[in-house]
């Protein structure tokens, strides 16, 4: 029986913020999941702490709401532990660019088949809005006593140094175009990024919901706002890395990938910035080592027999050791 | 103390083969039959620093170090002026006399006290400040000496095999020394290639080359020291055994026991299991298993930072999987949350602790004891959590697996403790028996019936264990989460709800308490009605049953209980024995008694006599036996501070 939003649904208050960003996240991954379809049970769901975190106790499939800054590792240990679990893993800018930005570069260097969705308000929400990591300098959001005195992180272009094999960017308004990304995110054979523009109501008074959708620019003859946001498919951009290519044409969709990630203002670009398919996954490397993995992984395979006595017979480690 | 035990000394600049020729040493001993017990002294460097190994042989079950040295074999000069003053009177030190003749002041890897002391003792005897004094020393002591002409030894070999590069066979004087030893002592030849061949199985072409040099170098000590040292190892009958170093003994443990899922961060002294691990990725398994090609596999990663390892392995055990992660001290620092968060959510998740002494980087490849109390009580806020410690290599093994167990039994971080002592010591144990190993998967759901209520992770029950389903059985989803949750896993701060929880997760120790047997809790070694209770844990139990049967030989009888299981820490059985203790000694490798201050907490009785040692170096036999000796008696001091080593 197909799977439907309702059962995605829990019981469980959503406490965010009215207008908060992560409203339409929620939604978008519902919708992504009812559409793929992926039996429930197959699911695992991370997430990180801040206001994303709680994003897993309103949707009902298992997962596991983690530490500041480690949603990712926890979630590439159980997908390493069980690869037949599809694993979505969800984090905050200041959680997962922050704090947790080492596990970010070296879950690039992995490629293990699962997707990372960053939801990105330039602030610290649940500690009442101090700047994050992709906060631009010099910006002065509301609870800021002073503006903003570092740089910002580009995340698109540092998923791109770190070796990510997918990195799109949408809009937690967007709800379909979010949804989309994330069903592509998860098609894809590898490590997954999604960065996810969220206007956050309480404290990111900068980069509004108004402001992403050019309320403060309006078409001078039809007085309809021009959204600063729009879709990188719609211009015909290409961002596949496709097996077989030559190391030029991959480094050619990186430059452009970069150049891309560095609009932001008045274009910003959302929609698929990079996909490189010919990067073999953590899967394929491991298979070359266990060529049991996939049918009998650290999850899945005995270890017992007999009412609890060891599955493994070390007799030919031993003779090794022996004397 | 009377001891028949030979002791066996070789150093040298680290990255010289140090390492293997000692191994080669006690493979050869071993193989003869004998127990062997061996310790490795190195610095947190790869080349050039001076490195040494000690192994200690005898006909007789051996369990730790001495400070004694029967033979010291060198082919350098630092290792000869170090350790020199430790060969006994009727010892020996084999040598190289090209390199009698430098000066101790050009030694320029060596600093510090030890080397001072060296120095002013030649002066005050009147000796030349060279190495040519330092022998002069020992002779004038009783020391024996064995000038070896390495060079043309190595020389010899070079015509024989005229296509190797001098350079590369240079390595062979490690073999050179192991061989003169041996020869020294009559110990017979054939042992000796079964080691060679074993250590060097994979790379038979090298294996050949060090036969050939260890038949060169015994024809040369044979002919030119035909009386040898004076004594005399022989080979004997034994069973089959494990030559293994602690490290791998633990790795064994994890195999057994259902670890499949191993993460790590590089860090001395604990890598190196993850590494024997990773080496040993696929593995033979029981037909009854019905593996794919009857192979089992244990997943090893390595990861970015000690968090990612503690965070990963908790989401393989999320999965369903046995997982673990081994460490030491500075590692551990970076786990303390992660390990909370295992806590709260009850997955099994197994910490190997590997101590090494502390604070900060302290010394990294330096022996200590000093994370007692860090382990019992790592991370913010109260979580059960067990803690195993174990006291020597075959504790190693079957703790290990019985931590995995303990983990998924009840459902909670498990942290088993050891420390640099076993890490890097060798010794012998018998073959494991898996009969003594039980897997029991503490309430794993595999499936759950259609109808069943909605499952709760966190369930309420009487023993405090919830149904606990791994990801991806159907119709058992679940929250997991660092917040207080409520039965399903989502947060709740309701305080009737946080003292259930509470209730239920430190409910689960006092059930652990009561159903992990005695056996696995303390050991009791000695009469009950011993003149005094030594009180340890951990890897200075070698050293105290070793000092208990020399100080026995004696007519001191005392008795010794191991404490193995700190958490939950066993009362009533430590209560029973301390109670009728005429004296009570503590030992360990610490500064402030760490143990000696749980007991107290936990029984309200203290300690006569706390035996301490922090110089990094573990406990000898003798030195423990002669401490042991004054803590016995009536009047001895209330703290004793060991400081031998080198």
């Amino acid at each position: 029986m197909a799977l439907k939003l309702s059962d995605l649904r829990t019981e469980v208050h959503q406490d965010w913020c009215p207008g908060c960003g992560d409203f339409g996240i929620l939604a978008s991954a519902q919708m992504a999941l009812k559409e793929l379809d992926i039996p429930q049970e197959r699911v695992a769901l991370f997430s990180g702490i801040g206001c994303h975190g709680k994003i897993h106790h309103f949707i009902n499939v298992s997962g596991a709401h983690t530490l500041h800054g480690r949603a990712l590792p926890y979630a590439l240990g159980t997908k390493l532990a069980n690869p037949n679990l599809e694993v979505l893993c969800f984090g905050g800018d200041g959680d997962g660019l922050g704090i947790g930005v080492g596990h970010f570069v070296h879950a690039g260097r992995r490629n293990i088949d699962m997707t990372y969705a960053i939801h990105d308000n330039g602030v610290y929400g649940l500690t009442k809005g101090q700047a994050s990591p992709t906060l631009g300098l010099d910006l002065q959001t509301k609870s800021l006593p002073e503006p903003n005195i570092n740089n910002n992180v580009n995340p698109v272009a540092l998923a791109l140094a770190s070796g990510v094999t997918f990195i799109a960017r949408s809009y937690a308004f967007d709800t379909r175009h979010l949804a989309d990304t994330l069903k592509k995110a998860v098609l894809h054979k590898g490590f997954a990024v999604v960065i996810i523009l969220q206007p956050c109501p309480t404290y990111n008074d900068i980069e509004t919901r108004a402001w992403y959708s050019g309320e403060d620019r309006r078409n001078p003859e039809t007085k309809r706002p021009m959204p600063r946001v729009y879709k990188l498919e719609s211009e015909g951009y290409d961002p596949l890395v496709k097996d077989g290519m030559t190391e030029k044409e991959r480094f050619a969709k990186m430059s452009q990938a970069l150049e891309k990630a560095q609009e932001w203002g008045d274009e910003i670009p959302i929609g698929v910035f990079y996909q490189d398919l010919s990067t073999s996954s953590y899967a394929d490397r491991i298979l070359h080592r266990i060529p049991s993995y996939l049918t009998a992984s650290p999850a899945t395979q005995a270890i017992a027999v007999d009412g609890g006595r060891p599955a493994a017979d070390l007799a030919r480690i031993y003779d090794g050791l022996a004397v | 103390m009377k001891d028949e035990s030979f002791s066996w000394v070789i150093g040298g600049p680290q990255g010289s083969g140090v390492d293997s020729s000692a191994n080669i040493f006690a493979r050869a001993c071993a193989h003869g039959g004998l127990w062997v017990f061996g310790k490795r002294e190195y610095h947190s460097n790869i080349m050039g620093l001076h490195s040494y190994f000690q192994v200690r042989v005898s006909e007789k079950e051996l369990r730790s170090p001495v400070d004694r040295v029967d033979l010291l074999a060198t082919f350098e000069e630092e290792t000869l002026v170090r350790h020199a003053a430790e060969v006994v009177a009727g010892g020996g030190i084999l040598y190289d006399p090209a390199k009698a003749a430098k000066p101790i002041e050009e030694i320029e890897t060596w600093h510090g006290f030890a080397k001072e002391h060296v120095l002013e003792r030649l002066k005050g005897e009147g000796l030349e400040l060279t190495v040519a004094g330092v022998l002069k020393e020992a002779e004038k002591r009783g020391v024996k000496l064995f000038p070896v002409p390495y060079t043309d030894l190595v020389n010899q070999l070079s015509a024989h095999y005229p296509e190797k590069q001098l350079s590369k066979l240079t390595r062979v004087v490690n073999v050179v020394a192991v061989a003169a030893s041996l020869a020294l002592v009559k110990f017979d030849r054939a042992p000796l290639d079964d080691a060679v061949r074993a250590i060097f199985g994979r790379k038979p072409e090298i294996a050949e080359i060090n036969v050939f040099v260890a038949d060169r170098t015994y024809e040369y000590a044979t002919q030119h020291y035909p009386g040898g040292l004076g004594r005399t190892l022989t080979t004997r009958a034994s069973p089959r055994r494990l030559f293994l170093m602690g490290n791998q003994a633990v790795a064994l443990g994890k195999l057994l026991g259902g670890c499949r899922m191993q993460t790590y961060y590089p860090i001395t002294p604990a890598s190196d299991e993850s590494e024997f691990l990773e080496a040993h990725e696929v593995f033979d398994a029981v037909p009854a298993a019905k593996l794919p090609d009857g192979k089992g596999s244990i997943l090893v990663v390595q990861t970015e930072d000690e968090i990612a390892a503690i965070t990963m392995a908790t989401g393989a055990a999320l999965a369903g999987t046995r997982a673990a992660t081994s460490t030491s001290g500075p590692g551990f620092s970076l786990m303390c949350e992660g390990l909370g968060y295992a806590g709260i959510n009850e997955i099994p998740v197994v910490v190997t602790l590997y101590q090494r002494a502390g604070p900060s980087t302290g010394m990294p490849t330096r022996h200590e004891q000093g994370d007692l109390r860090f382990a019992m009580h790592t991370g913010q806020g109260e979580f059960p959590r067990i803690l195993l410690a174990s006291g020597d290599m075959e504790e190693c093994i079957y703790d290990a697996a019985r931590c995995m167990d303990y983990a998924e039994r009840y459902q909670l971080p498990v942290i088993h403790l050891v420390d640099k002592g076993l890490a890097n010591s060798n010794s012998l144990v018998p073959i494991p028996d898996p009969s003594r190993i039980r897997i029991e998967r503490g309430g794993l759901v595999q499936s759950l019936p259609a109808t069943d209520p909605p499952y709760k992770r966190f369930a309420f029950t009487e023993d405090g264990l919830s149904p606990r389903a791994p990801f991806g059985v159907k119709g058992a989803l679940m929250w997991n989460t660092g917040d207080e949750h409520n039965e399903f896993g989502h947060i709740d701060e309701d305080p009737e709800n946080r003292v259930k929880m509470m209730e239920k997760r430190h409910g689960k120790v006092l059930l652990a308490a009561k159903q992990i047997p005695r056996e696995e809790k303390v050991n009791v070694f000695g009469p009950p009605d011993a003149a005094a209770t030594i009180v340890s844990w951990g890897s200075t139990k070698g050293a105290i049953l070793d000092a208990m049967a020399s100080l026995a030989e004696e007519g001191v009888r005392l008795n010794f209980l191991q404490i193995r299981m700190v958490l939950p820490f066993p009362d009533d059985v430590v209560r029973d024995v301390l109670s009728k203790a005429k004296r009570r000694i503590s030992v360990e490798m610490n500064y402030s008694s760490q143990m000696a201050g749980v007991l107290s907490e936990r029984t309200h009785l203290s300690m006569d006599t706390e035996i301490v040692k922090f110089n990094g170096r573990p406990m000898t036999h003798n030195e423990l036996h002669d401490a042991l000796k004054r803590a016995a008696a009536p009047g001895a001091p209330q703290r004793m501070v060991l400081t031998n080593g080198s």
